[in-house]
Formats: structure tokens, sequence, C-alpha cells
């Protein structure tokens, strides 16, 4: 219909007025690409924190021994707890809704070497069930310990990512042997390569592992370092933990009230409190990319009012040939609109090519890869629309009332 | 086609404009009664009221007080909308200083009230065309006002003023711009428009002009004089 009719005009206005156009296209512009990349960066940067600190685990809960700290059934306090693997047996059956669960033996300092290559490192005795918990993830072609090698009690190991470089470099290590403290122990897995920020006992990368029942037949510890354990839903992790009190606490004589004789680590709660945060980071991220968003709505809104100011003579000649106040008005919201949509479009693909030439700084590690989602482009396009209609209603509505009469004089 | 319908027809007009200290009585009860097929004019000292009368007329502004007719259509009291329609289908206006969209093309110019009008694009460029060879700028059609002269301009602003077929062309002042010679060319085309049928008023101070009209109605401290009838 009329949209020619408006398109010719507009560009007779922008060509008219580059600077002023150009202004404030950038200006709307600076504000979409200011949103975009704010949300995208918030968004690569917590899904790099998570990422890192699911490194050691997703949802896990590591409990280590206590002493306990009240008199129970006649029990002095002070008394020293320890775990034995088969606690792990024994809550894994007995409490409810718990998930994997893992004893964790440690040998600090064990001797290990391929060669002429020596090196001390840190030998966890574990179950299967260690991998998935932990994040502990077998490269191609390689597995981590199971149910087997725990019945046979095999000597097996499974390598970090840089043990197993430091002894193999670049050959494959799979079928090769370590040995132990003098021992021979036959590769059947190295880790992938993962991101780990937070650690109880050393990053997995350089350490190794074996299976609990030949951790225990060669070094005969009776007890186990620690226990890790997940719920079957990060929701129930509450009631798991309660569970091991109750469960151990029963078999061990202390109060199942008595925090201490138990030391949890429940990452879900930094979890939790990282969520809260990164929400609270990217709400306040968001914000001030609206604010710029918004300050780029209100300098297209003024210079509309210029262009109305200055199309005044043009409006009251439009509306004596009989132009409609709506004509009139919806011309100058489809100027508006049309600036707006061309700013956002050219922030949009502005920020699109910031996200995507920020991985080849290889800068992962400390921003993370940041994303426009498509709920990002959803949100900021309609913010983008609401402030074009709403920076375009006042000078249209000023230009609709404009009388004809008054006008024309000038 | 010159029946005697009435197109306007006013009665007792007042326009009293009120600025709040002060109220000015711009019309004392005009009465008016225009026939189809009529050429008139209208004179008046600067001030007497001719260009509010013109304004209600073009139904840019409507009476404070009496009745407005046009063709039969109550005016005052009507949507803006409406006015609007009123305006773009039945009023050709024409102006002193043309009042031409100084970017758009000859042709673009008298499009602009089709434009309002709904018509479609190519029927616009056809009626467009039609007209400005009518008024002999078959070929300025793509010109831009600066690159015509005065009398071109309004040539340009009359054919926009015909281009919507409309029962009533007012032109304020049309030869006040303008060199005698021009000006002589365009009271012609009025002429000539009046012949073909249109129902044309001319507000002018031109001395020489309402000896070619029909009728000549003159205009003082808001009232009109040898209205209805005279002149003839």
């Amino acid at each position: 219909m009329a949209a020619g009719v408006f398109l010719t005009q507009m560009m007779r206005d922008m060509k008219s007025q580059k600077l002023r156009t150009f202004l404030t296209v950038f200006g709307i512009l600076w504000g979409t690409a200011s949103v975009i990349l704010l949300l995208a960066f918030g968004k690569g940067i917590h899904a790099q924190q998570q990422k890192a600190f699911r490194g050691m685990g997703e949802y896990i809960v590591i409990m280590w021994p206590g002493r306990t700290s009240m008199a129970y059934q006649g029990l002095a306090r002070n008394r020293q707890i320890r775990f034995r693997e088969e606690d792990a047996t024994l809550m894994k059956r007995q409490i409810p809704n718990i998930g994997l669960v893992s004893p964790e033996y440690t040998l600090w300092d064990a001797k290990g070497r391929v060669g002429k290559t020596e090196k001390l490192m840190r030998v966890t005795g574990c179950w299967p069930e260690y991998s998935p918990l932990r994040n502990i993830i077998p490269q191609m072609g390689s597995r981590f310990i199971n149910a087997e090698d725990m019945e046979q009690r095999r000597r097996v190991i499974f390598l970090g990512t840089s043990l197993a470089e430091e002894f193999f470099g670049e050959e494959n290590a799979i079928g090769r042997i370590v040995l132990v403290n003098g021992v021979p122990f036959k590769v059947v897995g190295v880790m992938r390569q993962k991101e780990q920020d937070s650690s109880y006992n050393g990053r997995d990368t350089h350490k190794a592992f074996i299976p609990s029942a030949t951790f225990k037949a060669m070094y005969g510890y009776e007890y186990v370092n620690n226990i890790v354990f997940k719920a079957d839903k990060p929701a129930h992790t509450e009631r798991v933990k309660k569970g091991a009190y109750d469960v151990l606490g029963a078999k061990y004589k202390f109060d199942p009230d008595d925090e201490e004789a138990l030391a949890m680590w429940d990452t879900t709660e930094n979890e939790q409190f990282f969520s809260t945060f990164f929400m609270a980071f990217r709400i306040f991220l968001g914000v001030i990319g609206a604010f710029t968003l918004i300050v780029g709505g209100i300098s297209i809104s003024n210079i509309m009012n210029v262009v109305v100011e200055e199309r005044t003579k043009e409006i009251g000649i439009k509306m004596a040939l009989g132009a409609k106040p709506r004509f009139v008005m919806s011309q100058f919201i489809f100027e508006t609109l049309t600036l707006t949509a061309i700013g956002g479009l050219l922030g949009f693909a502005f920020a699109v090519m910031v996200v995507s030439v920020v991985p080849s700084f290889n800068v992962e590690d400390y921003i993370g890869t940041p994303e426009v989602s498509t709920s990002v482009a959803i949100v900021t396009l309609s913010i983008l629309g609401f402030i074009g209609l709403l920076s375009g209603w006042f000078p249209a509505r000023r230009a609709a009332r404009c009388d004809p009469i008054e006008a024309l004089r000038l | 086609m010159s029946s005697n319908g009435s197109i306007i027809k006013l009665d007792h007009v007042h326009k009293v404009y009120d600025t709040g200290k002060i109220k000015v009585e711009a019309l004392r009860g005009v009465d008016l009664d225009v026939r189809q097929g009529e050429f008139l004019t209208l004179v008046g000292p600067s001030g007497s009221g001719k260009s509010t009368l013109m304004n209600i007329l073009g139904c840019l502004d409507s009476p404070t007080e009496g009745t407005y007719y046009f063709r039969g259509e109550q005016v005052q009291g009507l949507s803006l909308n409406r006015l609007a329609e009123i305006r773009n289908r039945r009023v050709g206006f024409v102006f002193q200083n043309f009042n031409l969209l100084p970017f758009s093309t000859a042709l673009e110019n008298v499009e602009l009230p089709m434009v309002f009008g709904g018509v479609p694009t190519r029927e616009r460029r056809k009626r467009g065309e039609e007209v400005l060879e009518r008024v002999g700028l078959g070929d300025r059609m793509d010109h831009k006002p600066t690159e015509l002269s005065g009398g071109q301009m309004q040539r340009v602003a009359i054919a926009r003023a015909l281009v919507n077929h409309p029962d009533l062309i007012l032109a304020d002042e049309p030869t006040g711009n303008l060199d005698t010679a021009s000006g002589q060319e365009i009271v012609n085309l009025f002429e000539e428009l009046w012949k073909a049928g249109h129902t044309i008023m001319i507000i002018t101070h031109d001395p020489n002009l309402p000896m070619r009209t029909e009728r000549t109605l003159h205009m003082r401290d808001g009232s009109l004089h040898n209205g209805n009838g005279e002149g003839q």
C-alpha cells in the first residue's frame, strides 16, 4: 500500500541527513550489540564455570569420617569414625534414593615407573562407579575399571591425562605396563582431557586409578579414605545425606544428628550458589545492556521529534490533501521501526561476528565460549521492537495531531 | 454537467478564535450558496476573514457557530478522518506558495492525494500522467519543483488538485507568487477547467481577476457582501 511511498520518503531523508541517520542507527546498533554480547558472554562464562566445576563431578557428595561430638548410647564423645569399603555397599543397599556410590582409597606418593621414566603419583582405589561420579571419562579406545577387574582383583590401571603423557608421550598407552612401587599394572584406559577447578586430593589428570579390590589386597588398607556418592536426582541430595547419617550412625553408634561424625562436601550447594550468582550476574548484565538500548531508543525518539518538527510543513500539505491522522502516524512509526530494525540487525550481526571470532583468541579457559542463544536473540529483538514502537509513538502522535492550517503557514 | 445542484451551503457561520485573553471574531454570520459549475472569486482586504472562510470551506477548520453543508452533508461535528476524506476526494486545494513536496517529482506530487485515497499504484501513475498532460506538463513529469518555473509549479499544484475529481477547487491567491504572464496563464487554465465543468473558487487580491469570473464575493470584517446572486 503506502509502504512504497514511506520508503521512498525515508530514503530521501536518510540521504539528506547522513550523519544524523548514521548516529541514530549506531545508537541502536550499539545497544543491541551490548545486550547480546553481555548476555552471550555471561552465558559463556557461566557455562565455562559450570563445566570446570563439574570436572570434579556433578551433584556429588564427598564424605569423610569425622569425630563424634555427642555422647551416644553410653559411648563417650570424641570417638574417631573410620570407613570400610563395605560401608559403601551398606549405603547403596540401605539409603533410599541413593544413586551411584564409590569408596576411595588413596595411596599418596606411589612410585610409578615406565622404562626409565619415574614419577611420584597418587593412586586411587575405587569402584567402576567412580568414573561417572567424578566425570572421569576414558579416551576413545580405552576403558575405566570394570566389574571383572574388581572380581578378579586384576592389576589394571587407568591413567590421568597428564600422567599418561608424561609416561608415554605421544605413544598409545593402552596395553602398556606401569610399575607401581615395583609391581606391574597393565594400562586399560587413559582419561579424556577435562576442565577441573575444584578437587579434594589433587587433580584427576595427575592421578592413577586401580580397582579397590586390587588396592585392598595389595596394600592391606583396612579403611578407605572417603566415600563419594550422589542421589538419584539432585533434588534428593539432602535426603540421601540424612540417610548416610542414619545408616552409618546405626553401624558406628553415633547420634544421627551429630554433624561432626561425618564431614561432607555437598557440591550441589556450590551448584546452587553459582546458579544463583550467575543468574544475578546475567540479570545485571542484561539490565546494563537494556539501558544502553533504551538510551538508543531515546535518541531515536529525539531525532524523530526533530524530523517531525522539520517536516511540519510537509505534514500540513499532506493533511490538506486528505492524509488521515493514521496515515501520518504510520509514516513516522514506520520510519522509526525501520531505523530500529536496521540498527538492530547490524548490532545483531556485529555481536554474532564478535562471538564467532572470540574462540580464535584461545581464551576459552578464562571466559568460556560466548553463545548467542535463541532466547537471547528473542529477548533482545522483542526489547528492540518495543523500544522502536515506543520511541516512534510519541513523535508520530505529535505529527498526527498537528493542525494543518498552522503547519501550512510555515 | 453544470446542473444547479448545491455544493456548498453556509448558514450563519461564525468563527471565533479564542486566544484566552481576547476573542477574535473572524467570521460573523456568513451565508453562502455555491452551485455546481460556478466560477467565483472571493476578494477582500487582509484580515477580513477570507482565509478563515477558505479553511472552513476546505474542511480544514470548522465553524464555531452556524451550519455548513458540503454536498448536503453537515460538516461540523464530523470526525477528523471523515474531514480528511472530504478534503481528499471532494476538495482540490491550490495555494499561493504552491505547497509542493520539494524532494518529490511533479508526478509524485500529483500522485499524493491518490496515495491517501488508496488508489492502486498503476492507476495512480496513469491518472497522474493524464492530468499532468492536461495542464501542459507532459514533458516535465519527472522534474522536481526546484527544476520548474513558478507557473509550472502552480500547474503541478492544479494537476494535484484535479486528480481525485473534486467537487470544488479552492485556490488561495493562486497568482500571488507569479509574474503577470504566468499568472495570466494560470487564470486561463482555471477558465478552461471551469468550461470543462469544474466548480472553482478563487481567493484573490488581484483586481483584474473578478472580471473573468461569474460571480464575485466581497469579504469585509468577517461578513460577506454581494453574496448570493449579485454579480451574476
